[in-house]
């Protein structure tokens, strides 16, 4: 009895329906849960996503290659095994991949979330017998405030830098999370403007039909933007950088789910964060894998390792799955996302796994801990 | 409680020195006396005593939180830190402010009265439990990390003591250096003790030290400081830089670190009787036995003993070696040169009868008669003909169990703290090897979740055995960068230690090797840390055992103690562990 999906050198595979979830190599049919870069690599021959996200696909992996698209819970069949897409409540798009073959159910979440977002449909769960789940906040220290509670924060750091005459710069993924934070303040405070990255993405979910609020780009050869009224979304990359030189005197925030150890915070420079992201925290976690019904987890990037041992502790199957998903990462946020942050385009991520992958080069040790056996 | 979270949360996020300044002259001026005297001895780094044990702690915020204990372990190698971590995992609080009233919540004093010394005092242990769920109860993340800081003693505030000092100092509307001297001799009980440190006018206090002139080190030759003869050349001993004050019928012995240590050495104490009053001199601890200078080690075993035996004053007998004199006949030296000081120390040491301490080369002869137990020396000095007199006898230095040669200007002041270009120290060059990476722990604070502890390890038998572990010298991107290989190539893991592959080699380098039956490999290294990342080299390529051996100190037969005079291992304080983390002496600078 062989399982239906499998990790392999190119990644996720069933070999029943000889397809790939979210691959790391070129494969020639790639079912992907959302378009960071750590999951939608370019180069396959052919792409399969949830239809709410297939312009946020199209503006990662280019204009030519074909992208077939499914509505949330429809289904096809490759080589008879069923395959659906369900909402992943990670980003515009994010679905997290069922697969059905001789009776069983595989659920494969991509990366998900819990939390209300005005941007995407809310994560739903799915019923199955295995559960693929992402663990990049597998931790009980990460519990995510009330977005409200974080809206209002950020509000009152936005006034209080305009009461100084600082323009307020809020560092975030150019993908999703930019976006949901454009929707979550109160635009009515100033002037939003976005770095080249965000605003590539504000078009794709504008023209996919999610309301944002009026958000400006920044001219090229400006000499002054901003005033010190407007909030900046811009990618972690441009911290310390030039690019912020236009915006006059400014406060740096940093919007991550890293953000709750003020260790992590320090390290990395900033002097402000707030905690929002667009993963599970750790009771969403639990509630997530719960709600599925799955006896066996397959736990993948983040704390795999002690969130599959507190699900055994819980009287689960559970194991770790060495994937080279990255998820969101705290040193260096462009990691998964490193295309579009950098303004550079989706064509130029290599085949280089992130800094915290489970799974090292060919010929490197491996962490005996962090091999997926799938048998 | 709520301003001091407050001005806690505001500290933590800021970097720069001038914003803390300002942030503590604002939280001085407003804060009522009382909160303020709690206020400074904490944050300029006074002891606090524990009131519950961090295990029972984790054993209870792991059962409130409905977690297994390893998981809290898990949480706490991740965050690194631990009052943050269980205020983390505790539940949302239930109600803000909580049952203010009864804990007599409020201020920063009253606070601390109310809630952690009364935990302290209860002796029951579900009493205590119940005091401490009860407060969890009623507070948000950040003021539980401020008060499990508190109920730990382990609070650490980003600043120092000068720093304190300075914002104090504004306030007061005083020197900054006059503030640092009443805040090193402050007792800081209560509401009066504030307002007496706060005094605008200024006046002394009896057996205040005087702020520590230090040295900066010497990395180039020093035949660019001008002609020899306008420096004092003497020995850096490797012993405890400490002050002794003299003043109205008392004495006081001071260490760096700014702790008075005198019932620690009451040989030194009892001999000072024949100083004159009015008095204040510079110089080191050191230990010395048989005509010969002990090792670090011994001596700190001696710092650990706060009531020393007549044994270990036997056994280990601390002498005073004096380099200067700050005061004489009650009057303040500091402005005079450094000759004119020297000339008034050695009048008073041939008055008293000190001896000048020669440090003998392993294996010379004794010069005399070895005698044991003389509480004063005095400082030699070199008078070098030239430069290249001073580079030879600095290459003496290792055999002579001294680190290196101090350079002070002749017509130089006793400055304050670290000025450039008066006092310099010229250590000898460190030993040096090339070792493997061999396992990594997180880091704490600004590495939390980091691995960048390191244990090192070098080739014996085709085998790598661990030397030594080194946390420092190396910068934040490669500590990432680090962390990364570290993760990628982990072969096992033991708690928070993980084993690696090799593949990584760091050049290390140490001021001693000396062998040891307590390491495995034979051989304790001091003070090893990371000179740089020999990205260029193979782990084959880096050292031996052997190498390291041959680097091994000559031992000098005076400086070994017959086996049935060891004193016992350093003693652990039983009831107020929180001393046992505090480094309170500063090794000789």
């Amino acid at each position: 009895m062989t399982d239906l999906l499998e990790v392999t050198d190119a990644g996720l595979y069933c070999p029943a329906g000889g397809f790939w979830v979210d691959p790391w190599r070129s494969v020639p049919r790639a079912v992907i849960t959302h378009a960071h870069a750590d999951h939608a690599r370019s180069g396959c021959d052919r792409y399969l996503c949830a239809a709410p996200g297939k312009l946020v696909m199209r503006s990662r992996l280019g204009g030519r290659v074909p992208i077939d698209t499914l509505r949330y819970g429809e289904s096809t069949t490759f080589n008879g095994v069923k395959v659906s897409l369900h909402p992943a409540g990670h980003v515009l798009g994010s679905a997290q991949v069922r697969v059905e073959h001789g009776g069983i159910v595989w659920v494969v979440s991509g990366d998900y979330k819990t939390a209300p977002d005005p941007t995407c449909a809310p994560f739903e769960p799915v019923r199955c017998d295995v559960f693929v789940t992402e663990s990049t906040f597998g931790l009980p220290i990460y519990r995510w405030p009330a977005p409200d509670t974080i809206a209002a924060e950020i509000n009152a750091w936005w006034r209080a830098n305009q009461a100084e005459g600082k323009t307020s710069v809020l560092l975030a993924y150019a993908l999703g999370k930019a976006q949901r934070l454009s929707a979550m303040v109160d635009p009515s405070i100033g002037p939003i403007h976005g770095h080249g990255a965000v605003m590539k993405l504000v078009r794709a979910y504008r023209d996919s039909g999610v309301r944002l609020p009026p958000i400006d780009a920044v001219p090229a050869r400006a000499k002054r933007v901003g005033q010190g009224r407007a909030l900046v979304i811009a990618p972690p990359s441009v911290a310390g950088s030039g690019w912020l030189r236009v915006f006059g005197e400014v406060a740096v925030a940093q919007a991550s789910g890293w953000m709750t150890v003020r260790g992590i915070r320090r390290r990395r420079g900033f002097e402000k964060g707030f905690v929002v992201s667009d993963h599970a925290d750790f009771p969403g976690l639990v509630a997530a894998v719960a709600a599925t019904g799955a006896r066996r987890v397959l736990v993948t990037h983040g704390s795999s390792e002690a969130f599959a041992r507190f699900l055994r502790g819980r009287g689960l199957e559970a194991d770790v799955l060495a994937t080279r998903f990255t998820g969101e990462q705290p040193d260096r946020d462009d990691a998964g996302d490193a295309g579009d942050d950098d303004g550079v385009g989706s064509e130029a991520e290599p085949d280089v796994p992130g800094p915290d992958m489970s799974r090292p080069d060919d010929g490197a040790a491996v962490d005996p801990a962090d091999r997926g056996e799938l048998s | 409680m709520k301003r001091f979270t407050d001005l806690y949360g505001r500290l933590d996020a800021t970097t720069k020195t001038s914003e803390k300044e300002a942030l503590l002259v604002d939280y001085f001026r407003a804060v009522p006396p009382g909160d303020g005297a709690v206020a400074v001895r904490v944050l300029s780094g006074g002891r606090q005593s524990r009131a519950v044990s961090t295990a029972l702690l984790r054993a209870w915020a792991a059962e409130v939180a409905g977690i297994p204990d390893w998981l809290v372990e898990e949480c706490y190698a991740h965050v690194g830190d631990l009052a943050e971590t269980l205020a983390l995992l505790l539940p949302e609080p239930v109600a803000s402010p909580p049952t203010a009233a009864a804990m007599e919540w409020g201020g920063l004093a009253d606070c601390l009265r109310g809630t952690v010394d009364r935990i302290r005092a209860e002796g029951d242990e579900g009493q205590k439990r119940a005091m401490v769920e009860e407060i969890w109860r009623g507070l948000g993340p950040a003021e539980r990390i401020v008060w499990h800081k508190f109920l730990t003693g382990g609070l650490r505030v980003g600043v120092s003591r000068t720093l304190v000092a300075r914002a104090l100092a504004v306030v007061a509307g005083v020197e900054p250096a006059e503030m640092l001297e009443r805040l090193i001799a402050a007792r800081l009980e209560g509401a009066e003790d504030y307002l007496e440190l706060l005094d605008p006018v200024a006046n002394t206090t009896s057996r205040r030290p005087y702020p520590f002139f230090l040295a900066a080190p010497l990395d180039e030759p020093p035949a660019g400081l001008g002609d020899v003869v306008g420096w004092q050349v003497e020995w850096k001993w490797d012993g405890v830089r400490a002050q002794l004050v003299c003043r109205g019928g008392e004495t006081a012995l001071w260490t760096r670190g700014e702790e008075i240590v005198g019932e620690r050495f009451p040989e030194v104490i009892a001999a000072a009787e024949r100083l004159p009053d009015g008095t204040v001199l510079d110089g080191e601890l050191l230990v010395v036995r048989g005509g010969r200078q002990l090792g670090f080690d011994q001596l700190s075993k001696r710092l650990h003993r706060k009531a020393p035996t007549r044994r270990d004053t036997a056994e280990l007998p601390v002498a005073f070696l004096a380099y200067d004199l700050l005061e004489a006949g009650g009057v303040d030296l500091r402005a005079e040169p450094l000759g004119q000081r020297r000339r008034q120390l050695e009048t008073l040491a041939a008055a008293l009868g000190w001896p000048v301490f020669e440090p003998p080369l392993v294996g010379d002869p004794l010069p005399s008669p070895a005698r044991d137990s003389v509480p004063f020396l005095l400082s030699p000095l070199l008078a070098p003909a030239d430069w290249d007199t001073v580079v030879t006898a600095r290459t003496t230095a290792r055999d002579r169990g001294v680190e290196g040669v101090m350079l002070k200007r002749r017509d130089g002041a006793y400055g304050v703290g670290r000025t450039r270009g008066e006092w310099w120290k010229w250590k000898i060059e460190p030993l040096e090897i090339d070792a493997v990476l061999i396992g990594a722990v997180a880091g704490h604070g600004r590495r939390a979740g980091l691995h960048t502890d390191y244990t090192f390890g070098v080739w014996h038998d085709g085998r790598l055995v661990k030397i030594a572990n080194a946390y420092s010298g190396l910068n934040d991107e490669e500590l990432t960068e680090i962390d990364r290989i570290i993760r990628a190539t982990t072969l096992e893991k033991k708690g928070p230690w993980r084993g690696v592959t090799a593949t990584l080699v760091m050049e290390l380098a140490f001021e001693r090797v000396a062998e040891s039956t307590r390491h495995a490999s034979g051989v304790a290294v001091r003070f090893p840390r990371i000179v740089r990342w020999r990205k260029d080299k193979s782990p084959a390529e880096a050292g031996t055992l052997a190498d390291l051996r041959a680097l091994v100190a000559p031992v000098d037969p005076g400086s070994l103690l017959p086996p049935s005079t060891h004193l016992p291992p350093t003693p652990r304080p039983i009831s107020r562990p929180s001393e046992r983390q505090t480094t309170f002496w500063e090794e000789g600078e």
